[in-house]
């Protein structure tokens, strides 16, 4: 069960389910019980490598110890509410004042079960800050806790260069400063830091232009709008582009920016399974041929959200079905690729060039700019006309501030680098730096017989523990190795 | 057992039946992505400012006085703040990469959050990278289906995201009139008294803002604490235009009167108005806010505030502190122009005279608002073109639940002199006559 290295599990046998092939036949891949097609395309000349992801199940008694661990949990999480209640034991959580106490509770009980008697006990595995640049090497604050996690205290001591592999800073581009930077330190020195306005009244600036039309070249359409947030571009522009009488089409597995957007918009949602086309297709056919469900009305639209690379499971979106589902059954395609952009393809476009697509096909690209470009904020791309609407009606033009010009600065800086702009190759060496280290490490980690979930060219790695203790035990384990790898959990 | 003709009838039904299905699958042509947009729409011609938004202002290539950008007490453009930026900067470079939760905590943001709750003399302070989607991911926090909110009508579009989030029951009630307020508290009770189990589970909640953007007007606070203890509501205070300007020290409404913070359940304000930064803050007792930590949508899932903004922010504070004199000075330019403003025949100052950012209203509308839009856009090119920026209030006409009528927004920050006052004044007046007669 556990290896005494460091708390994983093993799954025993090591089946070689890495058949690499370059013909466009199925084929079959079995890895402990679970059948992975090898997908064909049909035409060979827009794809021709085989998909290898995973999904492995995890043995049967690691699944009963799992259940076990939060049975147990759960039990001793009721004996602690009840010593509380009656005040054998003294309680850490904050309470409400005094004055309120014949208000209706603010919290449910229940809703903070949880909380109060699971996550408390680990809780010190999250929100760990650091004081440095999250680039490979980086410095943690060294945090105690002398109440079993209720408040923390810092010791004041920084435990220095830590690998880091838990910030998504995948083309290493959030560094601490140096000469290429020089740019940004203009800029700031220029512009300030903040904008004070909206993009409608007088918050549109000259960098925003350039940054726009840059994004636009990179992404090799005709137009691009930038927004100051990442998940505010979702969720501010998903109800601008469909409303009610429209149907929306999710992954199971979408981000909480998309699942908000789709539901502030006020159209219907239907789910389909993880990035099975089975199932989208059959609710797409469903969706054409009945309609709404009691007016019988056709559809006004139909917009399908999908993402790039799920951050949750690895996996990549199969990107060539859906683009082929969507043109028979003419619905529109939302990416939105906030782990993709500038990590997945080979000069890091995204999903639309890992599967050697063009760009115009997908209807709405969405990326945000906090993983590979080291900054934050997010933005929209795709045909003149669909920028242009969405420059006029976003919720985040008209209301919420624009983006703050060094942040800007530092985007342009990231894009001229991938690109080649500045003259160099460093941003090419560095995309394919990523796609070799991404396959080494899983390969390794697959090797010594960890269970990795999704697909072998995605950067992000999920390294399953099942247990919730085994958590606990793991970053204890991590931290007194000399490597001092600190993973995110 | 069906004979063979009925067999075949079937075959024959069902392939009917799909070919009439691939039949309405080929049909079926859904509306356009989007629907085209005019070519000369305004919002397609933005004001292009080159260099940065502050005090004197470049737009479309013509330097003019800034009278657009929420820039307060003057900090967008003060060397302490871009100093306090840069040092971050080199230190920790732009992004953070990461939600707060995977090592996206810097200790920028911790002492950020322990400033902004000393400052505020309350427990606990909570950033948001994002102005707009701090009070909007703060509601939904607390209030879910099933529970009441109580709303004021004028109430800004973030916070009309946020009560849509929450799917809870909104009640309106008419802009600042508590008298409306209490009649539907009371008409709650009454509900209550029929079905008192329910009663017992339904949280209710009140939301007003301190000053309010689309009226410039401030909330009665001292009543609404006392509907408070009444009606056992709590109150959500969204102090976005409030904080940095009103009250001794710039510690927002609450300061202004004299209400004690503890009163307050949550207060809200983004940090792009007065602290020239970027992102958002709640701050309140800890009871309250600890839990945004794990359930605030803006907070947990997404990234955290580049450390840059967060140390401008910390500067500004500094700033705020050291001196409080400048909050006296920007009330006093503010009653200065609101008196000077008064009396353009054709136009109505519409916000009181402490607020720093009012509107002017046509008196008499036209009648239809595109009309109206397009006279006070000709008001706004004109004194554009004799240096003053401007800008009309933008709202999203078919989104709002209560628009509010066109209005030029004219702001008043500590670095107009006073002289710049009255030229703008005086603009005003004659562009108006020009236009309106």
């Amino acid at each position: 069960m556990a290896n005494p290295g460091g708390g994983a599990v093993c799954n025993g046998k090591l089946h070689n389910h890495k058949k690499q092939s370059n013909g466009s036949q199925s084929r079959n891949c079995t890895k402990n019980g679970i059948v992975k097609e090898g997908q064909q395309n049909g035409k060979p000349h827009f794809y021709d490598k085989l998909i290898v992801e995973s999904f492995e199940e995890a043995p049967l008694h690691v699944m009963v110890f799992t259940y076990m661990g939060y049975g147990i949990g759960t039990l001793f999480g009721y004996l602690r509410d009840f010593l509380r209640n009656w005040g054998i034991e003294k309680c850490n959580a904050a309470v409400e004042r005094k004055e309120q106490k014949d208000f209706v509770p603010l919290y449910q009980d229940f809703e903070n079960f949880y909380t109060r008697n699971l996550y408390m006990r680990i809780r010190d595995n999250w929100n760990r800050p650091i004081c440095s640049a999250p680039g490979p090497l980086f410095d943690v604050m060294e945090r105690v806790s002398d109440d079993y996690n209720w408040t923390f205290r810092f010791t004041g001591r920084v435990i220095k260069d830590v690998i880091n592999m838990g910030s998504y800073n995948f083309l290493g581009l959030a560094a601490k400063y140096d000469e290429s930077m020089r740019t940004i330190k203009d800029v700031l020195e220029a512009y300030g830091t903040g904008v004070a306005s909206t993009r409608h009244e007088m918050g549109t600036l000259d960098k925003h232009k350039e940054l726009e039309d840059l994004v636009a070249k990179f992404l090799n359409v005709e137009a691009a709008m930038v927004f100051g947030m990442g998940f505010a571009t979702n969720s501010m522009n998903i109800p601008a582009l469909v409303g009610k009488g429209c149907l929306i089409l999710s992954d199971e597995l979408n981000h909480a920016s998309l699942v908000l957007g789709a539901r502030l918009s006020g159209a219907t949602i239907r789910i389909f399974k993880h990035n099975n086309t089975q199932s989208l297709e059959k609710l797409l056919r469903d969706a054409v041929i009945y309609g709404q469900p009691r007016t019988r009305r056709a559809w006004k639209k139909i917009l399908i959200l999908v993402e790039g690379v799920y951050s949750m499971e690895g996996s990549i979106v199969h990107l060539p079905q859906i683009i082929a589902l969507k043109k028979k059954y003419k619905a529109y395609l939302y990416v939105d690729e906030a782990h993709s952009i500038g990590a997945v393809g080979p000069t890091g476009r995204g999903v639309t060039e890992f599967f050697g697509l063009d760009p115009h096909e997908v209807d709405v690209l969405m990326g945000t700019f906090t993983k590979s470009f080291g900054a934050s904020g997010g933005y929209i791309a795709g045909r003149k006309d669909l920028v242009d609407y969405l420059r006029v009606h976003s919720h985040s033009a008209v209301y919420a501030s624009s983006m703050s010009p060094p942040i800007a600065e530092q985007i342009i800086r990231s894009l001229k680098l991938i690109m080649g702009l500045d003259g160099t190759t460093q941003g090419l060496q560095r995309v394919q730096r990523l796609a070799k280290n991404t396959r080494y490490f899983r390969q390794r980690l697959q090797e010594m017989g960890f269970i990795i979930y999704g697909n072998e060219n995605a950067s992000v790695v999920p390294l399953l523990l099942y247990m919730p203790d085994l958590k606990h035990a793991w970053t204890k384990g991590i931290r007194k190795t000399k490597g001092r790898v600190m993973a995110s959990l | 057992m069906a004979t063979a003709t009925e067999q075949w009838v079937l075959v024959e039904m069902v392939q009917a039946l799909y070919e009439e299905k691939e039949e309405l699958i080929e049909e079926w042509q859904p509306e356009p992505l989007v629907p085209p947009v005019p070519k000369d729409h305004p919002a397609l011609n933005y004001n292009i400012v080159s260099g940065p938004p502050s005090h004197k202002i470049v737009v479309n290539g013509k330097e003019c006085i800034n009278f657009a950008s929420f820039n307060f007490l003057g900090l967008l453009d003060n060397p302490r703040v871009k100093a306090a930026a840069l040092a971050s900067l080199k230190k920790y470079g732009v992004g953070t990469c990461g939600p707060r939760g995977f090592y996206g905590t810097f200790d920028v943001h911790l002492d950020l959050e322990d400033r902004l709750a000393k400052f505020m003399k309350t427990e606990e302070a909570i950033i948001y990278s994002y102005g707009f989607a701090t009070i909007a991911s703060a509601i939904p926090a607390y209030s879910k289906r099933g529970d009441i909110v109580f709303v004021d009508r004028a109430a800004c579009f973030a916070i009309q995201k946020g009560l849509q989030a929450s799917r809870s029951d909104i009640k309106l009630f008419k802009h600042n009139d508590m008298a409306d307020l209490e009649r539907l508290l009371k008409e709650q009770e009454i509900e209550d008294q029929k079905n008192p189990r329910k009663a017992r589970v339904t949280r209710r909640f009140i939301v007003v803002e301190g000053l309010y953007m689309n009226t410039g007007t401030i909330c009665p606070l001292p009543e609404l604490v006392k509907l408070k203890y009444k009606y056992k509501a709590r109150i959500f205070l969204e102090e976005s235009l409030s904080f940095g300007v009103l009250g001794e020290h710039g510690r927002g409404v609450t300061e202004h009167y004299g209400i004690k913070i503890d009163d307050i359940d949550l207060i809200s304000a983004n940090m792009e108005n007065a602290l020239a930064s970027i992102g958002g803050f709640c701050c309140g007792r800890s009871f309250v806010i600890d839990h945004q930590r794990l359930s605030g949508q803006g907070y947990c899932f997404s990234a955290s505030l580049p450390p840059l903004l967060a140390a401008a922010a910390i500067e500004a504070l500094n700033i705020m502190e050291e001196n409080p004199g400048i909050f006296a000075v920007l009330k006093e330019k503010c009653r200065q122009i609101h008196k000077a403003l008064q009396g353009i025949s054709g136009l109505k100052v519409v916000g009181e005279s402490l607020s720093p950012a009012f509107h002017l209203q046509l008196e008499e509308s036209t009648g239809s608002r595109e009309q109206d839009v397009r006279l006070l856009q000709e008001i706004v090119d004109q004194c554009m073109n004799r240096s003053i920026a401007l800008t009309q209030a933008r709202y999203l006409e078919k989104e709002e639940k209560c628009l509010p009528p066109p209005s030029i927004r004219v702001v008043v920050t500590v670095e107009q002199t006073e002289e710049e006052l009255e030229r703008a004044a005086s603009t005003i007046k004659e562009v108006a006559q020009a236009v309106l007669l």
